[in-house]
């Protein structure tokens, strides 16, 4: 039985489209209203607001709650003093990539980890003797993102130590009278906010926030402005940009992180002694240089773009939906060097961008690409260029 | 004389000045922008009349803008942000209504329901419009062929002219000449029965121009305003950010990163030439610029007339650009209002907003309102084009308030026996009334209201006689003959003086083909010149 979130009262008053998906066994909003752009703009503007709550979320504490996170994640979780949060990985023991996702440090022994996947057992399975609980807490959390430009003022009146929370801080406060926490983190690439409210307050606290919104231009964003938000922002999406190594069949569809572009998380590995999954097999990539591919951000060179379409009679079409699909990269002797995973045209950046992996010694921003197209059921390859992620970066996202 | 020299000084900050000098300062040229108000945007300006309310005074809503320019100038880097708009709402007599929303099965739904034989004749009237947009889009973005010259090049374009229109399909073909010589009514009635529907489509056929959706005349009026895109939409309009002021901001900012220098308060008196060549300009301070090319971005009449001795130019010019037809009939009236106008059927709903908002129920209403013009007066019951942006852009107002932009037409220049400073306020009463016709209550939501005539805009853009084109788009003011036969290539007789406002092809709105075309033609000027 497909469940439904704990704001789904509100959602479905406000979702006029009738239009639904399923996420993670939950049903969410595809779009309110007509264009999942103007529900984009609300973000890149003022503000939006989106339930985030079908998540998995693990609640994992106890004294030994660091260590054993320690020896988990390979993002080093001993940089992440309690009141902040982490994007992190954890990897298998060849080094491939399980999941992503954020972990709060919420107390001294406490810690809150979301997957876009089940991964109880995962770690569960691998406490050992360290006095550590792993505990289920899915559902026992509902979550909404405020996210766009305007969220910090909006609710810094409701929860006011907001307003001074840097990026990945997580504090608490009421809002409507009822306990949450906020944290500033998102999948936007936006000044934003998460706020995590146990199921039973779920809609008096979205009727607060609601409330308080009055005059911002606040909308509520579903699934298709998500993913327009996440790959400007150059976050990747599980099951589109990249699997998890548990679940696959071959390496083919395995990646390391530092074939997602994640070597950023590995900064000073070299003075930590951690003895973490994945992290011989990390060093050796490292070392011996055998990264197959190194994930990118695509731009579509315009004219190439717009010539590909003109030279066979049609309107070049500027499609802001994603689409999650393979599509092949090759480079300018039309060897193929690579592959896309996420494609759209950017409203902000007036362009098609791609999420994609190159071949690591194409990865440097400006090379030049050939991303292939299809116009009028034939392939047609676009000129592109490399670009760093994310594409899309406004400085008031960590300012 | 200053010792500063310039390679080139730009005469006016509108938006096609901005991109010009924006074009020559990234091709390396010591380039200089002098405007003569105290900012840069010309009629594309945004200004906060009353605490926390951003009027956009003049010009409102972006489509026309050539994709080229946002790119080679990397205008997303410097803020370029057009917001899309959700809806387009067509109140009709009688509380009936058209309301489209973004999702085209909707739409064509919307249409059924008042009549279904237009549903399909929409998607084919959208069809046909778009092919012929899509034959005569390039020509926004070439430089027209000289009709004039002898030189092998000429003739050349020409005939790549020719060859391109004789590729064009039968029907695709004569649409375009039904649209560039014929009326809009007529256009319209092969598609479509609604009432409401042709006067909500008439509507682009008059706008800013002096004629009736029945004028021929109207069905190039029409074309031109379904040439523009947004996001690869052909005919789709945003708001920008911070409104079409904001987005004169960003071309200032994006010119001054490739070194263009901006001054304000500068107004230019007179271009100095010396032996048929510009050698610079001289400022109403007394203060002269010298600059080896020197380029208008003001209206036709003003870049020859006013900016040079008319005894310097060839009489024919002289008197091609005195019969230049500018007549000016459109006036803003903007307003701040408390809270959203409320539709007798639909309420007060924001999304009836969120996009344009015509007063133009049925082609009769339109031809009626320009009845009015062709006797020298304004339309009794004028036609109006509104936005209110604060609900797409929540910055433009104060929470919970409103800005309203209101394009108002007919108003003439010229008025019967009258002026606009003894008619202003009645001509805003008049576009008041009529709000208030279709949205009872209005007048109580006003906190203040603000009214640009043709007059005012002539004061304070400089457009004469307040044509928001810089000089009307009739068919014997296009292309080759924009601004006057024989000078359609941004040139003028005085060499080093050129020409790329809004007077010149391909035409007015915040489009800066005309500004980019220019900067083309005087960089391979240039370069022919130092070939030399």
């Amino acid at each position: 039985m497909i469940r439904t979130t704990p704001f789904h009262d509100r959602t479905s008053a406000l979702n006029e489209t009738g239009l639904w998906q399923h996420w993670s066994g939950h049903v969410v909003v595809t779009r309110y209203q007509a264009s999942d752009k103007f529900e984009y703009f609300a973000v890149r503007n003022s503000v939006g607001i989106f339930d985030t709550s079908p998540l998995y979320k693990y609640r994992i504490a106890g004294r030994d709650a660091e260590r054993f996170l320690s020896g988990m994640l390979a993002r080093d979780i001993r940089r992440c003093p309690p009141g902040n949060a982490h994007y992190t990985t954890w990897l298998d023991d060849r080094g491939f990539v399980l999941e992503d996702g954020v972990i709060q440090h919420r107390g001294s022994d406490e810690f809150l980890l979301t997957s876009a996947e089940p991964n109880f057992a995962w770690f569960a399975d691998r406490v050992g003797r360290l006095a550590v609980t792993v505990e289920e807490v899915s559902l026992d959390i509902g979550t909404l993102a405020v996210q766009g430009p305007r969220s910090r003022d909006l609710l810094a009146r409701l929860v006011p130590s907001v307003g001074h929370l840097p990026f990945f801080g997580i504090t608490t406060g009421t809002i409507g009278g009822r306990s949450v926490t906020v944290s500033r983190t998102g999948y936007t690439g936006d000044l934003g906010y998460e706020i995590w409210v146990e199921p039973p307050d779920a809609g008096t606290v979205w009727d607060a926030v609601w409330d308080a919104a009055d005059g911002y231009g606040m909308l509520p964003y579903g699934m298709g402005a998500l993913y327009m938000l996440r790959i400007e922002a150059g976050l990747l999406l599980l099951g589109a940009d990249f699997d998890s190594s548990r679940f696959v069949f071959n390496d083919a569809h395995r990646s390391t992180p530092l074939e997602l572009g994640w070597a950023w998380m590995f900064k000073g590995l070299e003075e930590d002694d951690r003895p973490f999954i994945g992290r011989r097999a990390l060093e050796r990539e490292r070392a011996e240089k055998t990264s197959r591919w190194r994930m990118v951000g695509l731009v579509v060179d315009w004219q190439d773009y717009d010539r590909a379409y003109s030279e066979a009679g049609l309107i070049p079409p500027k499609d802001h939906r994603p689409v999650h699909e393979d599509w092949m990269v090759y480079d300018a002797d039309r060897t193929r060097v690579g592959y896309a995973t996420s494609i759209m045209y950017s409203p902000v950046l007036q362009q098609h961008i791609a999420l994609a992996r190159v071949r690591p010694d194409l990865a440097k921003p400006g090379s030049r690409v050939f991303l292939e197209f299809t116009v009028d059921h034939h392939y047609e390859q676009v000129a592109a260029h490399v670009a760093r992620l994310p594409l899309y970066n406004p400085e008031r996202k960590t300012a | 004389m200053n010792t500063d020299r310039y390679d080139a000084i730009v005469v006016g900050g509108g938006h096609n000045g901005l991109v010009n000098g924006a074009y020559l300062a990234k091709a390396g040229l010591r380039t200089l922008i002098l405007e003569r108000r105290h900012l840069v945007g010309g009629a594309a300006i945004t200004e906060e009349l009353r605490p926390g309310f951003q009027f956009t005074t003049f010009s409102y809503a972006l489509s026309l803008l050539r994709p080229q320019i946002i790119q080679e100038l990397e205008l997303t880097k410097h803020g370029f942000l057009p917001l899309l708009m959700a809806t387009r709402f067509a109140p009709g007599e009688d509380g009936e209504y058209l309301l489209f929303n973004r999702d085209h099965d909707e739409t064509l739904r919307e249409i059924a329901r008042i009549s279904p034989h237009d549903a399909d004749g929409y998607e084919q009237y959208s069809h046909d419009l778009d092919r012929v947009c899509q034959a005569i889009k390039p020509l926004l973005d070439t430089l027209p062929p000289d009709l004039f010259s002898d030189d092998p090049e000429e003739l050349v374009a020409l005939a790549a002219l020719g060859s391109r229109m004789r590729g064009l399909d039968k029907r695709t073909l004569h649409n375009a000449v039904r649209l560039l010589t014929g009326s809009a009514a007529d256009f319209l009635d092969d598609y479509f029965e609604s009432t409401l529907l042709k006067g909500y489509l008439a509507s682009s056929s008059i706008i800013g121009s002096k004629v009736g959706p029945r004028s021929q005349g109207s069905g190039l009026v029409l074309l031109f305003h379904s040439l523009g895109e947004h996001d690869g939409e052909f005919g789709a309009w945003a708001f920008h950010k911070g409104g079409n002021g904001g987005f004169t901001q960003v071309l200032a900012r994006a010119a001054e990163s490739f070194g263009a220098e901006i001054r304000t308060e500068a107004p230019v008196e007179r271009v100095l030439t010396r032996d048929g060549e510009a050698t610079g300009v001289a400022l109403a301070d007394g203060s002269e610029i010298a600059a080896d090319v020197v380029v208008s971005a003001l209206d036709p009449r003003r870049t020859f007339l006013e900016m040079l001795d008319p005894r310097e130019l060839p009489d024919d010019l002289v008197e091609d650009i005195r019969r230049l037809k500018f007549q000016g009939v459109s006036s803003k009236v903007n307003f701040a209002l408390d809270s959203l106008p409320s539709h007798p059927e639909l309420g007060a709903r924001p999304d009836l907003y969120r996009g344009f908002m015509n007063i133009g129920p049925s082609i009769d209403y339109l031809e009626h309102a320009f009845d009015d013009a062709k006797y020298g007066w304004y339309s009794d019951q004028p036609y109006i084009d509104c936005a209110i942006q604060s609900t797409i852009d929540p910055d433009m107002a104060p929470a919970g308030k409103h800005v309203l932009s209101c394009f108002v037409q007919y108003t003439p220049y010229q008025l019967r026996e009258s002026d606009w400073d003894a008619q202003r306020e009645a001509m805003a009463d008049r576009a008041q009334a009529a709000l208030e016709r279709f949205f009872p209550g209005f007048g109580d939501l006003v906190l203040q209201r603000e009214v640009q005539t043709p007059l005012d805009i002539e004061r304070t853009v400089g457009l004469s006689e307040g044509n928001i084109f810089a000089g009307e788009l009739l068919a014997p003011q296009m292309f080759f003959f924009r601004p006057a036969p024989g000078w359609s290539q941004y040139r003028t007789p005085i060499e080093g003086y050129y020409q790329c406002g809004s007077g010149t092809h391909p035409g007015g709105c915040v489009m800066g083909a005309p500004g980019r075309l220019a900067a083309g033609q005087i960089l391979s000027d240039r370069r022919r010149a130092a070939g030399d």
